[in-house]
């Protein structure tokens, strides 16, 4: 019987299954951070557990850090105490920890893939949502809770209820200016918030296999907005070609002999998926959300719509609610809409192309007065690879603030936060109340229409301008 | 963990669709290292003003729930975030059932690890719900996890379908990695046979 993808990784980890109770699966590499684990780690010191595998375990600090200069102590004593938390949680069970001053230091789901930690077939954990980034490797990548994350430790396994399987296929070629991004964003638009629940989706098409890895990851990173548990993508050459020569990239015989098992991982044709959803990108258009949730979302030549466009009650209510928050009256042209900030920055969009893309848009421009504009690589290795580029002159001769590597302002537990009612052009993944801090008001857009609207200072349709020079 | 068995509770209806963890426990309490004293902070924007004091008019803040125990909730409640703080959070707050009709995916796990029941009703049966305690005073229900039941202030039941085995879980308040260890042979035989690619090698 042909199998999927995730059907071949489901039966390669299966340690134990009966009838009417989840799964035992085997977990391949365990990702750590500061905020989701400390306290597991007590969870272990009560019950006088060990960590099973340390070398399958790697840890950095992204949450919390501050993104301004390193040589100066964290100033926050509690995100200090945090941070200090999971350097002796390490040291203490033999995990392997990029520290800040680390040159891999940088946020989980950029340093997993840049460091050769993630592969093809494997399962993937960590005490974070967007875990979902790894599946763009062709691993089975999940986003844990904490327990969860004390019993990864502790056993090096997880129970999982087998999730239904949801094909996600997108055909065409995008237009100019439409980006991995705007295709997550239609996607999510598509299916809604809730729309992959109890699912793991494999993306397919292709639009999609002529994605290169960053741009992949940006599409697997954002599955989670959709509500699924993982997204996936068959991995293929290159795939391969990313991985060969990563840090901890398996070598010579062990490679090859790996992508020759990778290349059976592919999803056996005549496979069937519980449920398909089929989406063209060559209709596809530059995406901004304008409301409170991901799937919030519309084109860029669009309107703020008003909450009687909508027929069911509560998303009624909810586009009111959200038009509040906002400070957006419905019908309010997109490309009208005034920013304070722009964030280029996160784990969906922080990599050497983002920010090659956005670099690009500014190049011998100015950010537009009154806009803060500032970019956060998503790791250190981003930094020194962009500045070896020249990238941060460009930056910062157009007037943005050039950063350390975190998770900054995508969720604001550093200090890098919006003031009450700001208004920012976000390349993060959710648009949440308060998310960028509390009354501030976020819109998800790509690092390149990010850029624009800093330099034009309201949201601009990418397409219009000359982006290939 | 602490058993669950049964619970009789005041509901508290919050009438929003897609509640996300970060609404249940803003980011900037996520720097504790400890589990417990998140209940203070449960939907603080919502409940609180910038300045501290609690908004009157927030559902939590009306005199009429005080004590409250039951969370009546909308559509794919705890989406987003991972953070396993919004259950620590609503279980410090003092919540121990929760009612809508679907929740998002690590939101429902972490629930069932901390003691919560995340009871799953038809939309229709939890609108219904919405208008009686929107009407009644001090409604409360009557939540029997062993035999699946709801009972209204009415004495009338509402029957709710769980997973079997995340019942005898909460019934019994199982360690789940006591259990896992059980299966310390599988685990180490699996172990064994594990592809060269993925050990590593950590002095590189």
């Amino acid at each position: 019987m042909p199998q999927t993808l995730f059907d071949k990784i489901w039966e390669q980890h299966i340690v134990h299954e009966e009838a009417g109770r989840p799964g035992l699966i085997w977990v391949d590499r365990h990702l750590i951070h500061e905020v989701t684990s400390p306290q597991a780690f007590d969870g272990l010191r009560l019950a006088a557990r060990r960590v099973r595998r340390p070398d399958l375990t790697f840890a950095t600090v992204d949450h919390n850090v501050p993104t301004t200069d390193r040589t100066i102590p964290i100033q926050d004593p509690i995100s200090k105490k945090q941070v200090e938390a999971l350097a002796k949680n390490c040291a203490d069970f033999g995990i392997t920890f990029f520290n800040l001053g680390s040159p891999h230091q940088g946020i989980i789901h950029v340093i997993g893939p840049e460091l050769g930690i993630t592969l093809p077939g494997m399962t993937i954990v960590c005490g974070d949502s967007h875990t979902s980034t790894h599946g763009a490797f062709g691993a089975l990548a999940l986003g844990i809770g904490t327990s969860e994350v004390e019993h990864v430790l502790a056993t090096q396994c997880l129970w999982l209820e087998k999730p239904r399987s949801l094909e996600i296929h997108v055909d065409g070629a995008p237009p100019r200016g439409v980006t991995a991004k705007d295709i997550i964003l239609t996607i999510i638009g598509h299916i809604g918030i809730a729309g992959g629940t109890g699912s793991v989706v494999e993306y397919r098409g292709n639009a999609i296999t002529a994605l290169s890895m960053e741009e992949r990851m940006t599409i697997c990173n954002m599955t989670i907005e959709g509500g699924a548990r993982a997204g996936m993508i068959n991995p293929d050459e290159t795939t391969f070609r990313y991985i060969r020569g990563r840090k901890y990239a398996p070598k010579g015989e062990v490679l090859e002999q790996a992508e020759e098992y990778w290349r059976e991982l592919r999803t056996d044709p005549g496979s069937t998926f519980d449920r398909s959803v089929q989406l063209n990108a060559s209709n596809m258009t530059p995406q901004v959300t304008w409301g409170t949730n991901p799937a919030m979302v519309t084109d860029v030549t669009g309107k703020v719509p008003n909450p009687d466009d909508f027929s069911d009650p509560p998303m009624k209510r909810a586009a009111a609610h959200a038009l509040e928050y906002m400070g957006l009256e419905p019908g309010t042209i997109i490309q009208s809409i005034k920013l304070d900030r722009v964030f280029i920055g996160s784990c969906t969009n922080s990599r050497l192309a983002d920010l090659i893309a956005a670099s690009k848009i500014i190049n011998g421009k100015k950010v537009a007065p009154g806009v803060r504009a500032m970019v956060v690589p998503g790791s250190q290795m981003v930094k020194y690879q962009a500045e070896k580029q020249g990238l941060h002159r460009i930056f910062k001769e157009a007037g943005f603030e050039w950063r350390e590597s975190g998770c900054s302002m995508c969720l604001g537990m550093n200090p890098d936060i919006l003031a009450p009612g700001e208004r920012c052009a976000s390349t993060s993944n959710r648009n949440f109340e308060g998310r960028q801090g509390r009354g501030g008001r976020t819109h998800l857009v790509s690092p390149i229409m990010a850029a624009a609207a800093a330099v034009a200072g309201h949201f601009v349709d990418i397409r219009s301008w000359d982006i290939d020079s | 963990m602490e058993p669950f068995k049964h619970h009789k509770g005041i509901v508290v209806p919050l009438d929003r669709a897609n509640v996300d963890t970060d609404q249940i426990i803003p980011k900037q309490f996520l720097k504790l290292i400890e589990r417990t004293g998140f209940g203070q902070y449960l939907f603080y924007d919502w409940r609180f003003h910038p300045d501290g004091n609690p908004r009157a008019d927030f559902v939590l803040n009306y005199p009429r729930y005080k004590g409250s125990t039951v969370l009546l909730a909308r559509v794919n409640f705890g989406c987003g975030s991972s953070r396993e703080h919004a259950a620590w959070a609503l279980s410090d707050y003092g919540f121990k059932v929760l009612i809508a009709s679907s929740y998002a995916d690590i939101f429902y796990n972490n629930c069932f690890k901390n003691g919560i029941l995340p009871v799953i009703l038809e939309e229709a049966v939890v609108s219904q719900l919405f208008e009686e305690v929107g009407r009644q005073e001090s409604y409360s229900v009557y939540t029997d996890l062993e035999n699946q039941t709801i009972r209204k202030p009415d004495g009338a039941e509402i029957h709710f379908e769980i997973d079997q085995f995340r019942k005898k879980c909460l019934l019994e308040g199982l360690d789940d990695i006591s259990l896992t260890l059980q299966h310390e042979e599988k685990i180490r035989s699996h172990e064994k046979k594990l592809h060269p690619f993925l050990l590593i090698d950590v002095k590189r």
